[in-house]
């Protein structure tokens, strides 16, 4: 009952702050461009006089982005599992983001993580209870230990993470092609690089799985990590004292150092962090959603991240919630693709659109003429300079 | 003024002595690697530098002895130090490990060493031109993340309106793209004070997924709107006969021309005009330029706009400039190495030339070595390149300092 009265708080307040409004407005805004670009692209129709066809089609698409992400149980389900490695890759950049520091490499150290949760996941055969949570254990330490690279560099020489995570990207989806080409990765019958499958016990239960009849409810236990995930991020960084640090480092890198933090160590553990969650959805991605990895498991996934970051300030909640709003565009994006001829690349437009309105708090206003208290934005990180 | 220098001085030569020894301890591992790794293979490795003329490196002696030199380098640098030469030995020194690293990879056959060099220039083009943009934002204070979508949108424009159009107009329907989204760039940031960093990000979503976005729903339908003819390679007359030089730099496509005249006029204006000076001003101190009299918010406006042409330009290279047609997501992340590029050549835009050669060359090293057997799993050789950026990152750039007011709105009371 607590959770549940705590919960309506929570609803309250967000449904009274002028943030929730706002990110309705730009929602909204975002899907009235949307919605010209649509019509505009509609070469065809246009050509023919058509308008009223053209239109149509705007309202079917629509229609099926919301059916596809929250009309159904399945399509609840397939939110739920694009939104997973979404948070956790989201929490990757925005604590990297709190301390200063600018983790474009999520997608390297997804893979990473990814890989080493692979690797727990095929040589070992149960029992479940013990090969998953060291599958995902794997995977963190995976992530983190790759996220240590761009740290580490940066505390000893200076060298600026934008570029090193960047450069670590590459080389991780390379280092991926070619373990999975080795004997210890490749599937057994198989020329093509693709990795052996995780044994049954390995797998990220299903969320739905005490329903029988239905396969088709794909969201996993890596949804539950990746709620932990955020759960322990805002203990984190409001509760711990290295969470303090982190944000006293962020700030102001300089006054940090005068009040006798350890920068460098800050440094290096900022960016273990930010590897360790990316790590954890690489092993969302490989133990739930996959059961294998090919060569490009990570996808954009580490990229939309930063929008994601961006979008939700780096707070846990607005990352937790921007995930599930870019999580949800994905599920129904796919539903729009497949209802209308709208190609799935126009959710990658909604999104920019969202992240720009929301950013632009006085445009907003502009636009719709109402009042909307100035939320002080803040910068998201000290710049490229330091 | 005299307390300050005591305190300052020690400080800074122990900042560079750690450089130095950085320097040092790469230039001992690299030719450790030579030793090891690039003399392990016999044979000779031809490098043709003109039709009728190879040239024959034998590989494994040249690694050797390279690998002598780079250790002595190395331990004269530990013991000694180059001093202001450091940065000279330190370029010679990677040269040369290039080309024995080339030897090593071509042992035992040949390969167009002048077509290698030829297509590092090429390719360098839109790293240098996002590059610039990324210096000419950065410098007058604004943080440029959208280089990528600029490339990317302009590359789009380029080729719609060029197939409709023909190439001029392509080249300029892509100025007309950068320039626009470098407007959206300037206007959030500047008027609506909106995070630089989230409407750059913001710009490359928008460009990545309207050009895709219109790409399947429209090109796939009308391929008659994504097909132009490239613009051929002009042979700059008597330039262009100089050997290997002359194919090198001067048998080009109009695009590199360009690229090196903004490198040019960009260098000379920021450090001999007013407006380079104003621009400058503006990065690092707006207020003090501000009170003297400059309007930081126009000259601001202005320069990211200049900046979304060079942009548009470097994306019209893709299907004007080389390849005659636009793909989806045809930029593929350069637009991210022209911002390392930036930061790699501290914000100067021959430093930036030079870190976009050194990409340009990874390209180019990539391409060719798909033709040649080495032994080595080839995902090690197209790492290879981004290896060799950490590692000079790490040991000799170091801690690079942007332009200061660069992510800070300006208000002009």
């Amino acid at each position: 009952m607590k959770i549940v009265v705590t919960l309506r708080k929570i609803a309250e307040r967000i449904a009274r702050t002028s943030s929730f409004r706002l990110t309705l407005l730009a929602v909204l805004s975002a899907m009235v461009v949307g919605a010209f670009i649509i019509v505009l692209s509609d070469i065809n129709k246009l050509q023919n006089g058509d308008i009223l066809g053209a239109i149509k089609t705007v309202g079917s698409a629509y229609w099926a982005l919301v059916i596809g992400s929250v009309g159904s149980l399945r399509a609840i389900s397939a939110t739920i599992n694009s939104a997973t490695p979404l948070i956790l890759c989201g929490v990757s950049v925005a604590v990297a983001f709190k301390a200063g520091l600018f983790n474009i490499g999520a997608t390297g150290q997804m893979l990473a993580g990814g890989m080493a949760a692979l690797w727990v996941g095929f040589a070992m055969d149960g029992p479940g209870f013990v090969q998953v949570p060291l599958a995902v254990l794997a995977g963190a330490l995976g992530g983190a230990a790759y996220g240590a690279i761009p740290g580490i560099l940066k505390a000893r020489t200076g060298a600026h993470e934008v570029i090193t995570t960047i450069m670590l990207n590459n080389m991780a989806g390379f280092l991926v092609l070619w373990l999975l080409k080795t004997n210890l990765y490749q599937r057994e019958d198989r020329t093509d690089p693709i990795s052996k499958l995780v044994t049954a016990p390995g797998h990220l239960p299903r969320l739905f799985g005490f329903m029988d009849n239905r396969p088709d409810l794909i969201a996993h236990a890596g949804f539950v990590v990746a709620i932990l995930a955020v759960i322990v991020y805002s203990w984190f960084l409001n509760r711990s004292t290295t969470g303090f640090e982190f944000r006293a480092f962020g700030m102001n890198a300089d006054a940090a150092q005068y009040a006798g933090m350890h920068t460098k160590r800050l440094t290096v553990m900022a960016m273990m962090f930010a590897g360790g969650f990316a790590g954890l959805a690489g092993s969302a991605e490989v133990l739930g959603t996959y059961g294998y990895a090919s060569q490009n498991f990570a996808g954009n996934i580490g990229y939309d991240a930063i929008a994601i970051a961006l979008l939700g300030r780096s707070t846990p909640l607005g990352t937790l919630f921007a995930a599930l709003l870019f999580g949800a565009l994905q599920a129904g994006g796919r539903q729009m693709q497949a209802n209308t001829d709208v190609p799935i690349d126009l959710i990658v437009v909604l999104r920019a659109l969202i992240v720009m309105f929301i950013a632009a708090p006085l445009l907003i206003k502009a636009i719709w003429r109402i009042k909307v208290e100035p939320t002080s934005l803040g910068q998201a990180f000290r710049g490229q300079g330091s | 003024m005299s307390a300050v220098d005591a305190v300052v001085a020690p400080l800074i030569s122990a900042e560079q002595r750690k450089q130095a020894r950085s320097v040092g301890f790469t230039l001992v591992v690299l030719g450790i690697v030579a030793a090891f790794v690039l003399g392990n293979r016999p044979g000779d490795a031809g490098f043709k530098l003109v039709d009728s003329y190879i040239f024959v490196i034998p590989a494994q002696p040249f690694a050797r002895i390279l690998a002598l030199v780079l250790i002595a380098l190395g331990a004269a640098q530990l013991l000694k130090g180059f001093g202001k030469w450091t940065n000279v030995v330190l370029g010679i020194a990677a040269a040369t490990f290039v080309i024995s690293f080339l030897a090593w990879a071509a042992s035992g056959g040949s390969f167009s060493f002048t077509g290698m060099l030829q297509d590092t220039v090429t390719r360098s083009v839109p790293i240098i031109l996002g590059a610039i943009a990324g210096i000419v934002c950065e410098r007058s204070g604004i943080i440029n993340i959208a280089i990528e979508g600029q490339l990317l949108g302009s590359a789009f424009a380029g080729a719609v309106v060029g197939s409709l159009f023909g190439p001029w107009a392509g080249i300029l329907g892509a100025i007309a793209m950068g320039v626009a989204l470098s407007a959206i760039l300037a206007v959030f940031s500047i008027r609506y004070r909106v995070d630089q960093v989230i409407v750059g990000f913001a710009i490359n979503f928008f460009a990545l997924g309207l050009t895709s976005f219109l790409a399947a729903r429209v090109l796939t339908e009308h391929p008659d709107y994504n097909i132009l003819s490239p613009l051929r390679p002009i042979a700059l007359p008597l330039l262009s006969d100089i050997p290997v030089i002359g194919v090198v730099l001067f048998t080009q496509t109009l695009f590199v021309y360009f690229a090196y005249m903004a490198v040019a006029i960009a260098t000379w204006s920021l450090y001999h005009t007013k407006w380079g000076l104003r621009t400058r001003a503006i990065g690092e101190y707006p207020k003090a330029a501000g009170t003297l009299g400059v309007d930081v918010i126009k000259l601001r406006y202005r320069n990211v706009l200049i900046a979304g042409a060079v942009a548009g330009v470097g994306g019209a290279w893709w299907p004007i400039g080389m390849v005659g047609r636009f793909d989806q997501n045809i930029t593929n992340g350069r637009g991210f190495i022209a911002l390392a590029a930036v930061i790699f050549g501290r914000w100067h835009p021959v430093g930036a030339l030079s870190a976009a050669l050194v990409f340009g060359l990874a390209e180019a090293i990539q391409l060719k070595m798909s033709n040649l057997d080495t032994g080595i799993p080839s995902e090690f050789l197209l790492m290879a390149p981004y290896l060799v950026t950490l590692v000079v990152v790490a040991g000799f750039v170091g801690r690079s300092r942007g332009p200061k007011a660069a992510g800070q709105p300006y208000d002009a009371q």
